[in-house]
């Protein structure tokens, strides 16, 4: 990749690391203590971290501001853009603005639709999808162009990533639509939280067989549950969630008291029999408002220290 | 049987309720009806299917608008007897006249006769 | 067609103010197949609003037309000689009648007595979706004739996305996901191969985008 980069999970992930990736939610107010409370929670134990881009399409404080926070502390943010809320001159626009502070890596999303957040009413904009985002951030890094045709001066050089859901309908596009972000120019994914192992080692094995882990570096999602409510939670109302009975069980028949272990404990045991399978690069630990338990995670997953990188 | 109900009522035969329009119940009260109802067949009885089923929906629209208007939704109503049930008939009759006698004249036709 | 619903009478009551002589005029194309603005349903809101304004002790004349079409001039010709009768119009063709009716009838209140909703289709007595947006650029050709700018609701031209669960849409259960029925229908095509090509960046200016469109046509223009 002829990108040169200041990314450290890039570096992470070329140096055949394991890479250890999590995310923070900004917050819904101009504090900025808050994302930088969070980041310091994790700053030692990961690569890279996630932040949120008005997630759930409920307001907060922007990405972008938010990873500018990251990196003045010295952390490698990765910047989250859903394509529902900016068109092309806005998305182009921020990428250069992120460029300019050296963030250096994007995850290229289409963004929960507006209706589940607190602007139902909102117009969204989709003036182009999350595969044309990637692609677009692809042109502006390799050709150094704008959309439009005009050279950029000093291109963004951002390491460029996608979601991947191993557990989306319909089946039989799963692995193809992996193969399509590939094409699209996305060269890491980090995938929706995984919860069926056994599923998700069935679509590493059709994702190998088409040599697509060679490809593209795969980190898998991984979140921690808190409790068997929340374990119910996301097996019934979140969308694209793939939640074995099995995991409620063994949550719901834990005392209440020590659910929370329990869940942090299913984490470490699925982290450390994914670290097996072969094709997967690192790992994307979402500890959803719980940031303060991905060090102990990462700890007992044995992926930790994170390695020096210069 | 000979059974007796009161002579207020206008009867308008149509081959099946069905057939009856919301059009045909506003313009009775346009008109100056005080009230209008509908006699089905029992639900699942109709002849054609699904006529008496029709009307019912009919009847809650125009019950819906005429609330809307002022003129009052209880001022029409459906109902669903079978052919032999003549001293129902009667009965329904009397006590939706009697409702109606309660409710007093339909507001609209007292304007018009204002207006007029 | 053009699909339309109607709008609560109590809004239209609000609109018409003190209005005393008010043409409601529907239309006989679109609006009467989507059972929103036709003869029939000019008959009603006539009858409504008539009962409504004597219940009120106002002497309203309401009358009752239904034109052909209100989007042709021809049309809206007819009642050019009895226009002057009226102080408001009531139209109940789509946001095109209405809008016609009031260029045309330049000094006329001309109020919309429908809510105009999208290009859709009948699926059965009742039931009117979706199918197009006029986005002035058909891509139907690349996506097994199921479009997803009209059917998607993120209009996603490489889908689906990752809401999609079950084959139907995260904003609603009851929505089928297009992509859903585009793989399908491309799988039914034999053409499932095509999946894996990139839609490219889509040129919106031929959409609502662009401004206001209009199509020109100089082989039939007079």
């Amino acid at each position: 990749m002829k990108a040169n980069t200041s990314s450290r999970l890039k570096k992470v992930l070329s140096a055949g690391h394991l890479a250890v990736t999590s995310e923070c939610g900004p917050p819904r107010g101009s504090d900025p203590e808050v994302i930088v409370k969070k980041a310091n929670l994790i700053k030692d134990h990961v690569d890279a971290v996630n932040i949120t881009d008005n997630q759930t399409s409920v307001t907060r404080m922007c990405s972008l501001a938010a990873c500018i926070r990251l990196k003045i502390m010295g952390l490698d943010p990765v910047l989250q853009m859903v394509t529902r809320d900016r068109n092309r001159i806005a998305l182009q626009s921020d990428i250069l603005g992120a460029a300019s502070f050296d963030i250096s890596n994007v995850l290229c999303l289409s963004g929960d639709h507006q209706s589940f957040g607190d602007c139902a009413q909102g117009q969204n904009v989709h003036d182009i999808d999350s595969m044309q985002l990637i692609q677009m951030v692809r042109h502006m890094r390799d050709d150094g162009k704008f959309l439009g045709g005009d050279d950029i001066k000093r291109p963004p050089q951002m390491f460029v990533g996608a979601a991947a859901n191993p557990f989306a309908d319909p089946f039989e596009i799963r692995i193809p639509r992996l193969a399509k972000k590939i094409k699209a120019g996305a060269e890491f994914i980090q995938t929706q939280c995984i919860y069926n192992l056994d599923k998700f080692e069935a679509w590493m094995k059709l994702a190998r067989d088409r040599g697509l882990h060679e490809q593209i570096y795969i980190l898998a999602g991984m979140t921690p549950m808190k409790s068997a409510g929340m374990a119910k939670y996301m097996k019934n109302r979140v969308p694209g969630m793939d939640v074995p009975d099995a995991l409620v069980k063994r949550l719901s028949d834990t005392p209440k008291e020590k659910q929370a272990e329990e869940g942090i404990k299913i984490c470490i045991e699925d982290i450390q029999r994914l670290k097996e399978v072969d094709g997967i690069s690192g790992f994307h630990v979402m500890a959803i408002e719980w940031e303060e338990m991905v060090p102990e995670i990462v700890e007992k997953a044995g992926l930790y220290p994170r390695p020096e990188i210069k | 049987m000979r059974l007796s109900y009161p002579t207020s009522i206008k009867i308008i035969r149509v081959p099946c309720t069905g057939k009856v329009d919301i059009l045909h119940i506003l313009r009775a009260f346009e008109k100056g009806a005080d009230g209008v109802y509908a006699v089905g067949c029992m639900e699942g009885d109709c002849h054609y299917t699904s006529g008496n089923f029709r009307a019912r929906k009919r009847i809650e629209q125009a019950k819906a608008l005429l609330d809307t208007v002022g003129v009052g939704g209880e001022r029409v109503e459906m109902f669903n007897l079978a052919s032999s049930e003549g001293p129902l008939f009667a009965k329904i009759a009397t006590e939706f006249v009697q409702k109606i006698s309660d409710l007093g004249p339909n507001p609209i036709k007292l304007n018009k006769k204002h207006a007029a | 067609m053009i699909v339309a619903d109607k709008k609560p009478i109590e809004e239209i009551i609000e609109e018409l103010g003190t209005h005393e002589k008010i043409l409601i005029l529907g239309c006989n194309e679109c609006v009467t197949v989507c059972e929103a603005g036709g003869k029939k349903e000019v008959g009603i809101l006539a009858s409504a609003l008539r009962m409504y304004f004597l219940n009120q002790k106002r002497d309203v004349k309401i009358d009752e037309e239904t034109l052909q079409r209100q989007c042709d001039h021809e049309y809206l010709e007819e009642i050019r000689d009895r226009v002057d009768r009226y102080d408001a119009i009531v139209s109940l063709a789509c946001g095109v009648g209405v809008q016609f009716a009031a260029e045309k009838y330049f000094s006329t209140p001309v109020y919309p007595g429908v809510n105009t909703c999208f290009m859709g289709a009948t699926e059965e007595r009742g039931l009117w979706t979706e199918r197009c947006q006029g986005c002035g650029q058909c891509i139907l050709a690349r996506t097994g004739g199921i479009c997803p700018v009209s059917r998607c609701a993120k209009r996603v031209l490489n889908g689906p996305c990752g809401g999609s669960t079950d084959g139907k849409c995260e904003i609603n259960k009851e929505i089928i996901c297009a992509w859903q029925l585009i793989i399908e229908r491309l799988k039914a095509l034999d053409r499932l191969d095509d999946y894996e090509a990139l839609s490219p960046l889509k040129d919106w200016s031929t959409d609502r985008a662009g401004g206001p469109r209009k199509v020109v046509r100089e082989d039939v223009q007079p």
